[in-house]
């Protein structure tokens, strides 16, 4: 595995794992509170900036792991990557935009802002996440 | 994802007559060894100046590495 392709999988990993514990959170908190009431803020901030630490760490992690078993591992993206790296991107934007889109519509209707920034959060999520998946597809799969 | 090539290659081949490696190849067109691993396998086309370079590499023509079936 490549040095690209494992920085994928770390940020796909910590980007579901980091979303689910944030959703968890979310949920709890809807049990008791109104949308209004709820805090989101805090644990969105603490959930984007703990996403970026773990997949970080991660991908260190894996490239030690990596190392110590294959001696000739690498520590360099190429063309291939860069090419893959623009594939997912392009398909994770169709979620970052219907996010942002659904945001926008959300602030034209004065939706609260529990909903506008979660559904922002929603599309940056997807587009990390769906992106990454494309990205590992292509990469198992074989990309032309 | 994208559609899979009919373009095929006798890289490995071409390649082990030269008495190169993969890690070697790869170094010499300035690709990582995955990448290359890939290319052989057909799960990756390279653009035409990598194929360029492999086929400068390899001192044998394009389209004794490359090949494209007939319709």
């Amino acid at each position: 595995m490549g040095y690209a392709e494992r920085n994928t999988w770390a940020q796909v990993i910590t980007s579901i794992i980091a979303a689910a514990v944030y959703a968890a959170v979310l949920v709890r908190r809807l049990r008791i509170q109104a949308t209004h009431e709820v805090q989101w803020v805090q644990p969105m901030l603490w959930t984007i900036g703990a996403t970026i630490v773990a997949a970080i760490l991660l991908s260190i992690g894996i490239g030690i792991v990596a190392g110590m078993i294959n001696s000739d591992t690498e520590h360099r993206a190429d063309l291939r990557d860069l090419e893959i790296d623009r594939f997912g991107n392009r398909i994770g934007q169709a979620f970052l935009l219907a996010g942002s889109l659904g945001a926008l519509i959300l602030a034209m209707v004065r939706a609260d802002w529990f909903w506008i920034g979660n559904t922002l959060f929603a599309g940056l999520f997807l587009f990390a996440v769906v992106g990454g998946i494309a990205r590992l597809i292509a990469y198992r799969r074989g990309f032309q | 994802m994208t559609k899979p090539t009919r373009v095929t290659n006798s890289i490995r081949e071409f390649r082990t007559s030269a008495g190169l490696t993969q890690i070697e190849l790869a170094a010499r067109i300035g690709v990582t060894r995955q990448t290359l691993i890939a290319i052989e396998k057909g799960k990756y086309s390279p653009s035409l100046e990598m194929a360029f370079q492999i086929s400068r590499v390899l001192d044998t023509p394009l389209d004794h590495l490359f090949h494209y079936p007939d319709e």
